[in-house]
């Protein structure tokens, strides 16, 4: 390293100016805007958190905790709050205050607290079993700027992909078919599967679906709800 | 609504303070009823011409899509598209029939070149452009995967003013869906070898908002009524492009 020679005032200065520009201390605020980016899935309340780097909403190729699986088969995020309230994470609920529709994307700001450096988010995709759109633990930027994060689709692996009209509770089998679902999704499924024998949390494999809307195996509707990865777009602003 | 916050706290000053500037001139003109404002001009010193140049490289990745004759254009800070906004027609036109004509024409492009003809898969493209407008630091390209109803890939409103002379910047591009037509993937509706069919076709009777794509399904794989078989399947990324400054 280079040793430049100072006056002591212009050193004692430095130190100052350095000590404030490498402080990580502080609270930060971002602006984060959530984007839909699929045609056919709605995402259900998002929860998107700022917590310590110990803390995880999921992992891959972890057993999805009891409030995951409510969250990921169901939408309800309540029992992830109440986690990441217990680790004092700094929480933003439902910002598209219901569902976000396709091609659609939600706004928030969030403030951090200094210990929370690390961001997750979690929303069920819609129509899915038990599949949410995920991201776990990225690490918040100190540098001021724009970023930007592309998110996929993750099966909890708690429910099997049976792919036809059921129930959001957990444990329960079937998909959840809140109002604007009913009216885009079939009926009189068969069922694609009633196994699932990953019950790690691991990325989608994608719905089947059919063309059939009165019948078939799926109610899905193979060309309009599939997917590729990625599903989402975070941009966060950190200011 | 999209909002996209990309602009600094600097440069929102910067932006009010023109505001102002410009709402105090509208107001003194107003008052003055005087259409002369030659004197608020800023004259800029004339200085040599300067000439920027890219090349630009873009893979084909996928197994059996050909691409459009590719697009290229230089413009100001805009986009040509926003996933959650409608396609304009010239976009339509490219997505649905790999006809790039209005996409190129678009009056705020200020540089703009094209592939001579289709990109096959596996295949790559190089084009040059140049252009001598100092604004013109944001890139625009757009293909259509052809053996689909209206699937393209691309990327808009990319800031290249920071690139040095012979710098290279790589994107791998994922697939967006123009939201103008219905993926039915029906004979007649596919413009590609696959099926030979109309492409751009006025009606719009899907979503009507750019997304990304969900990919083809083909009548292998549980759509009956699709021309397209399990070689037109594709994933992200779909694309590569490479662009080089070089002058």
């Amino acid at each position: 390293m280079k040793v430049i020679k100072q006056s002591p005032i212009k050193s004692a200065l430095t130190v100052l100016a350095l000590s404030l520009a490498s402080s990580t201390t502080m609270a930060q605020e971002l602006s984060i805007t959530v984007t839909n980016l699929t045609q056919g899935l709605h995402f259900t309340p998002v929860i998107t958190a700022a917590h310590a780097s110990d803390n995880h909403i999921f992992m891959a190729s972890e057993m999805a905790s009891t409030e995951l699986q409510a969250m990921a088969e169901g939408g309800d995020i309540s029992g992830l709050v109440s986690m990441l309230n217990n680790a004092d994470a700094n929480i933003n609920e439902n910002p598209a205050a219901g569902l976000l529709a396709p091609a659609m994307s939600a706004s928030f700001t969030l403030t951090n607290d200094s210990a929370n450096t690390h961001l997750s988010l979690a929303a069920m995709v819609l129509p899915s079993n038990d599949g949410f759109v995920g991201l776990d633990s990225w690490v918040i930027p100190e540098a001021a700027g724009t970023y930007t994060v592309f998110l996929n689709a993750y099966d909890a692996g708690t429910e099997a992909n049976d792919e036809i009209r059921g129930s959001g509770a957990p444990g329960e089998a079937g998909m959840p078919v809140p109002p604007p679902l009913d009216a885009v999704i079939g009926m009189n499924g068969t069922g694609v599967t009633d196994m699932e024998s990953n019950d790690k949390v691991h990325i989608h494999r994608g719905s089947l679906g059919d063309s059939d809307m009165s019948a078939g195996t799926s109610d899905i509707n193979n060309s309009v709800q599939r997917w590729l990865n990625p599903v989402a777009k975070l941009t966060i602003t950190v200011q | 609504m999209l909002t996209f916050i990309t602009q600094k706290k600097s440069s929102n000053k910067l932006t009010l303070q023109l505001l102002i500037a410009s709402v105090l001139t509208l107001g003194l003109a107003a008052c003055n009823d005087n259409d002369n404002v030659v004197e608020e001009v800023v004259v800029v010193p004339v200085t040599p011409v300067m000439e920027y140049s890219y090349s630009i490289t873009l893979t084909n990745l996928t197994y059996a899509q050909p691409l459009s004759p590719v697009a290229v254009a230089l413009h100001g800070d805009t986009k040509m598209w926003q996933v959650g906004q409608s396609a304009s027609v010239a976009l339509e036109k490219l997505a649905e029939g790999g006809d790039n004509a209005d996409f190129i024409a678009l009056t705020s492009n200020m540089a703009t070149t094209s592939s001579e003809g289709a990109v096959p898969p596996g295949a790559s493209v190089t084009l040059d452009i140049t252009t001598t407008e100092p604004m013109a630091t944001y890139l625009t390209v757009a293909t259509m995967l052809v053996n689909t109803n209206d699937a393209f890939s691309g990327l808009t409103g990319v800031d290249i003013s920071t690139l040095m002379l012979n710098q290279e910047k790589s994107w791998r591009l994922n697939v967006y869906d123009a939201g103008t037509e219905l993926n039915n993937e029906a004979v007649g509706t596919i413009p590609g070898p696959a099926d030979g069919g109309v492409g751009y076709d006025a009606t719009r009777n899907d979503i009507d908002l750019v997304g990304y794509h969900s990919g083809v399904v083909s009548k292998d794989d549980g759509l009956s009524s699709s021309v397209l078989t399990q070689a037109h399947r594709f994933d992200n990324p779909a694309v590569k492009l490479t662009i080089t400054r070089t002058k």
